[in-house]
């Protein structure tokens, strides 16, 4: 059917393209032509390959073999060698970093194979209302396997012995929290679904449930099996409408397939799953708070003990999940425990999905083994910083988590070396910033947040915040002192022994790691009143560079203020006490001729 | 629907669902027909891919084109949405990138009918297990 037996594919990513990888195609194209093959090879650019490091690079199908730091002047080889007489051109093949050996094949490169999908296994493949669809992938052959073949005893240690802990962000074992669950007797117990994802940048939980909702209540039942519940409910958030359609469709279906409902596979065990709406609050992704504004009281959190294992919805004993945790929970019942632990760290197993968000070129999701280095989900995955700024710091774990900077590029991600390292693992949102971000403004976004977000139950959180964003303000404004610095770290201190839950104890992280990392700029913002990222308005001076300024008025007439004064033909002049840092001279003056400093 | 009422009905079912996999309805062989997946996440549609699915699923019968479009969840691809992927019978899948009408157009005129590839590709960086049992 193809006129082309033959692709050039080129990678046309940020990267690539910086490194010429349009004269590439430039020079394949003509090399092409010259010999006559225009009609039967067609030249491709493509978007990034991830494999920035590498690159250029050019792939050649139907055969698969990649070629890397590809140059312009290399084109002739590749037509003459591969394309016509389809020999691999040795020199710029992969080489193996370990056994130094040659890879022609990207199926058999090692950084292909940098994201596994097991909780993404079925997004952007099935289509998410078709529970057939879903069947044919192996879909509630978990359930059916628990239900005739497992006691709930061996699928809690099945689940125990594959070492996943709770992808909601505070890494409780899975295993032990059903177990615990198991453990307290009642007439009725509930498996609860946490689809409360709140933290900014974080859309992982949303993805699964648009992409695969039937994963999540598959593995609800298994839950509900295994624990001795017969009572589902999802608590997710109303501002995802289109989650909540497809849970629904998906309920639905899997109602009239007696898939949900009672004797389900005929084996006499009953499993319904309904839906509660959240209102977005933050503290309510907190599992007691969770459980409170689901019995329709305040959304606050209660101390625990009692753990919602004990008395959680309604006062019977609870099982709290996040969505990505269910989601991974068939693939381990039926690929097993050992699988899934020998993907993974030593102490946290498996993979783990991110939302890559930011300066970075691939923003996306992503789902790579636990162990995988920042600079690989950075660079490699996300395809590098935008505009070919420089990488200055990753968030993770939202508002919760902390900074982490270069220092910690090659740090492996696993719950453990986040913690280490002064951020957490969090939900998974990673927000990657550059050097045009100011880490005292940042600070100040994520506390914004939190104080919004702040139930106001406890003090600490409360009032705590409140002084810490304040302060934080007048650091930015230049209003600051060195004093301020050590009573921010003080106060977060403080705030982080003494809140009542999660949202507290870990509000101040973003402060407390932005100040370990960049405590430079924290100083130059309170000691010179300079914000070296040039951020921060108050601290920022418009001035007029003399050489360049041909007094042409034009930047005069464009300020809102009437802060510039001069002569025509003469150099200008900003007033810095009349000036309000709008920036509108700066972007009119054709010359380059207003700076700041 | 027929309810499934034991383990050995629903693995039946996998079994008739395997081969066709959500084209059933259609009656037709999938090996011999284009199958395209629109991605269909919030941030798809928020980027126009309920109006690219649209486009596709007209056009494709429109220009007599013995095709499928279904839409699925998010490929992870965020920054060059809408995505698609069409799978050509019997080659390997390829999603497309940044797809607008006009990129929509030349995927039907260019790939689709003559195989010729069109700027956009994204290549796949991923593996995904396969739960077989």
């Amino acid at each position: 059917m193809s006129k082309y037996s033959m692709h050039l594919l080129v990678c046309g990513g940020t990267s690539c393209h910086s490194s010429e990888s349009d004269a590439i195609v430039c020079n394949l194209r003509d090399e092409l032509e010259a010999k006559g093959l225009m009609d039967s090879v067609q030249v491709i650019l493509t978007g990034c390959f991830g494999f920035c490091e590498k690159g250029p690079i050019v792939k050649v199908m139907p055969d698969n073999t990649i070629y890397v730091q590809v140059k312009p002047e290399d084109a002739q080889t590749i037509v003459e060698e591969h394309v016509i007489k389809g020999r691999k051109v040795t020199r710029l093949l992969y080489k193996d970093p370990v056994t130094k050996e040659s890879i022609s094949d990207s199926k058999h490169m090692g950084f292909f194979k940098k994201q596994l999908r097991i909780v993404l296994r079925n997004c952007g493949f099935i289509n998410p209302e078709n529970i057939d669809e879903y069947i044919a992938r192996d879909g509630y052959q978990a359930l059916g396997k628990v239900l005739t073949a497992m006691t709930p005893e061996e699928v809690i240690k099945e689940v125990k012995d594959s070492g996943q802990r709770g992808r909601g962000g505070a890494g409780f074992s899975t295993g032990l929290k059903w177990e615990l669950a198991r453990k307290n007797q009642s007439d009725e117990k509930y498996v609860v679904c946490n689809a409360d994802e709140g933290d900014p940048g974080a859309f992982m939980d949303r993805s699964v449930l648009e992409g695969d909702p039937h994963s999540v209540l598959e593995a609800m039942a298994i839950c509900g099996y295994s624990i001795g519940a017969d009572n589902g409910l999802i608590y997710i958030r109303a501002e995802y409408p289109l989650a909540i359609e497809r849970l629904k469709i998906a309920i639905n279906q899997a109602r009239e397939y007696g898939l949900l409902g009672n004797n389900i596979f005929g084996t006499g065990f009953n499993f319904d799953i309904t839906l509660r709406y959240g209102a977005g609050a933050f503290v309510c992704g907190e599992e007691t708070a969770l459980i409170h504004s689901m019995e329709g009281l305040r959304g606050e959190p209660t101390v625990k003990p009692p753990f919602p294992a004990e008395a959680g919805y309604n006062g019977k004993p609870t099982n709290v999940n996040n969505v990505e945790t269910f989601a991974a929970i068939p693939a381990i019942i039926l690929k097993g425990a050992k699988w899934f632990s020998s993907i993974g760290t030593v102490k946290s197993r498996g993979t783990k999905v991110f939302a890559l968000a930011g300066k970075i070129n691939n923003v996306g999701l992503i789902e790579v083994p636990m162990g995988t280095t920042l600079r690989e989900v950075i660079f490699e995955i996300g395809g590098g910083i935008r505009n070919g700024k420089k990488f200055k710091g990753i968030q993770t774990g939202g508002p919760s988590g902390g900074c982490l900077s270069e220092k910690h590029l090659d740090t492996p991600i696993d719950f453990d070396n986040l913690i280490a390292a002064g951020s957490i693992m969090g939900s998974g949102a990673m927000i990657v910033l550059d050097e045009d971000d100011c880490m005292v403004s940042m600070a100040k976004f994520f506390l914004e947040f939190t104080v919004e977000e702040s139930c106001g139950k406890c003090a600490p959180c409360r009032i705590g915040n409140k002084r810490l964003h304040e302060l934080l303000g007048q650091i930015c404004e230049g209003k600051g002192t060195l004093a301020d610095l050590d009573r921010l770290k003080n106060m977060s201190v403080v705030i982080k022994d003494t809140a009542l839950c999660g949202l507290g104890q870990t509000s101040p992280n973003p402060v407390l790691s932005m100040m370990d990392n960049y405590y430079d700029e924290y100083v130059a913002h309170v000691t010179d009143k300079k914000c070296p990222a040039g951020q921060c308005k108050s601290l920022l001076e418009y001035v007029v560079n003399a050489e360049n300024c041909v007094g042409c008025t034009a930047c005069a007439r464009v300020c809102p203020v009437n802060a510039i004064s001069g002569e025509r033909k003469e150099v200008h002049h900003i007033d810095p006490s009349i000036c309000i840092k709008c920036g509108a001279c700066m972007e009119k003056c054709k010359f380059d001729a207003i700076f700041i400093r | 629907m027929s309810k499934i009422t034991s383990l050995a009905d629903l693995k039946k079912k996998r079994e008739e669902l395997k081969s066709g996999l959500g084209i059933r309805t259609k009656a037709i062989d999938p090996e011999n027909v284009v199958q395209m997946k629109v991605a269909m996440a919030t941030c798809g549609i928020a980027s126009g891919a309920r109006t690219i699915m649209e486009f596709f699923s007209e056009q494709l019968e429109r220009r007599n084109v013995a095709a499928v479009v279904t839409q699925t969840g998010c490929m992870g691809y965020c920054y060059a949405e809408p995505t698609i992927e069409v799978k050509l019978p019997g080659q390997d899948p390829v999603v497309f990138g940044f797809v607008d009408l006009k990129r929509a157009d030349q995927i039907i005129e260019k790939y689709i009918k003559t195989g010729e590839l069109v700027d956009g590709i994204i290549p796949v960086n991923y593996q995904t297990i396969d739960l077989n049992v």
